[in-house]
């Protein structure tokens, strides 16, 4: 499991008191890409660059580098919009591996 | 030097309120409760207190803004009852959980339907897994002393939980007594400011309240449920330390003829001085009885209870509210609970009593000892559970 490293494999007794998170700032440490089910991977020839999926994604998991963009697994969640976006049918959703 | 006030239970509670140098008070008026925000709204008119009295549209929101106060560092107190107990019911949860030591006084009423203000205790046993420590005063002195002592137990540095100190409707909290009050300087000596165990501030953003994943949140409440166990050890501390202040000795049951005792009556609350006084007289008669009133309900003190029933033959357990569908009321389902683990089987029977105010007469008493009497003489419990007084 993935999740922040604030609780990683803790005991009860040594969990912050009340449930509290002592300090801000701390959801970058979650990683929601395990809540994922399917994946988008991105076939790279027929990729374009227009960038419409680094626009759609709403957990700003597309990430951009010169050439082309590449998916954040960390935080992906695999909701499929830039799938249904992409103009030339570049993104495939697939299963996660169990 | 001690000054003895006459006082109705209600307003020795706002007397040891004003005592205690509290922060926020947010309350919303019930019967029988109201003469406690009631006589304390006096207080800050009159500028007697420093507290900010915050007035709200309902309990639910009193018990919010406890909660919002109590985050920031500040001493908190509401009061309440009944339905309006009911209405806090999920905001109880919730000073429990983060650990607020939130002190609340419990005029205990009966709830409706038939719509009924006397006293009983379905308002607490309704909340009695709200992870609060609960503690029921037997009159206007307990209560006074008690208030004092679940705030110095609610901020213990180490336990840090919300209170809830009971009073029985009318019984207490309407019928005047002589109260034996400290001075303002021993309150103060004896229940220093508030350390708290962490507060909402700015300039350290923490978050509270947040998400729980099924992996997190058990773990959580196993913690709460370790913390509220050691609620009993603290009550302990201060009780001793409080005796050195009041000369008053509390602790986490009384018990009276035990002794020697063959059958007993556990009781919480007002009806605990009748019983004594039955115990007297029946003793005089040469029966061997004896009773015991718990002041601390929850964590309920296991292994002190049993201590105490130690030898006896058979037990009466008198509950004053109904767990509509269980097998016992809720205070003789825990003590039953506890014969199992600890492999006792004393004979045991349930009295429900006194609801919606119903006086508990000498006679009704009477008949219960006899039956509790009959109970440790033949071992055969005939009535699993009475109900006291009523018609048939």
């Amino acid at each position: 499991m993935s999740t922040s490293s604030l609780f990683e494999k803790r005991a009860w007794k040594d969990l912050p008191v009340a449930g509290i998170i002592p300090e801000p700032g701390t959801s970058t440490k979650y990683r929601t890409g395990d809540w994922r089910t399917r994946k988008p991977i991105i076939d790279e020839q027929k990729c374009t660059n227009c960038l419409l999926c680094w626009v759609y994604c709403p957990d700003a998991a597309i990430e951009r580098t010169p050439k082309k963009v590449m998916v954040n697994y960390d935080y992906c969640k695999g909701c499929g919009i830039c799938a249904n976006e992409c103009p030339v049918k570049a993104i495939t959703m697939v299963m996660e591996a169990i | 030097m001690a000054e003895i006030r006459g006082l109705t239970g209600d307003e020795a509670v706002a007397y040891a309120v004003k005592q205690c140098d509290v922060d926020v008070v947010s309350a919303y008026p019930i019967t029988p409760q109201t003469i406690i925000v009631e006589r304390f709204s006096e207080y800050v008119a009159n500028g007697e207190v420093k507290t900010e009295f915050i007035c709200v549209e309902s309990e639910h929101s009193a018990m919010s803004a406890c909660i919002g106060s109590s985050l920031t560092g500040a001493r908190t107190f509401t009061a309440t009852c009944s339905q309006g107990l009911a209405l806090m019911h999920e905001m109880l949860y919730i000073a429990s959980s983060l650990r607020l030591p939130i002190v609340m006084a419990v005029a205990n009423r009966a709830l409706s339907a038939p719509l009924n203000i006397h006293g009983d205790h379905s308002d607490m046993m309704g909340s009695r897994d709200c992870g609060w420590v609960q503690i029921y005063a037997e009159n206007a002195q307990e209560v006074y002393d008690w208030i004092i002592q679940a705030f110095r137990l609610a901020e213990d540095p180490e336990l840090s939980m919300p209170v809830a100190v009971n009073l029985d409707g009318f019984t207490i909290t309407h019928c005047m007594e002589g109260v034996e009050v400290l001075e303002d300087e021993i309150v103060a000596k004896f229940l220093p400011p508030r350390k708290p165990l962490y507060t909402l501030d700015p300039s350290k953003p923490i978050t509270v309240g947040a998400w729980a994943t099924p992996e997190y949140y058990m773990d959580f409440k196993r913690q709460q449920v370790e913390a509220l166990a050691s609620a009993k050890a603290k009550l302990l501390e201060v009780t001793k330390e409080y005796a050195q202040f009041s000369g008053r000795k509390y602790g986490i049951l009384e018990s009276y003829g035990m002794e020697d005792a063959e059958a007993a009556v556990l009781c919480l609350g007002s009806t605990a001085g009748t019983v004594r006084a039955m115990v007297k007289e029946l003793r005089a008669r040469g029966e061997k009885v004896g009773i015991v009133k718990l002041w601390l309900y929850r964590p309920f003190p296991m292994e002190e209870l049993m201590e105490s029933l130690r030898g006896i033959k058979a037990l009466a357990v008198m509950d004053r509210a109904c767990s509509f569908g269980a097998p016992y009321g809720p205070l003789c389902s825990d003590v039953l609970a506890t014969f199992q683990r600890y492999g006792l089987r004393i004979p045991t029977m349930n009295a429900i009593y006194g609801l919606g105010g119903r006086d508990v007469r000498p006679w009704d008493l009477s008949f219960l000892f006899d039956e509790v009497l009959k109970i440790a003489r033949t071992g055969v419990v005939r009535n699993p559970v009475v109900f006291l007084g009523v018609r048939e």
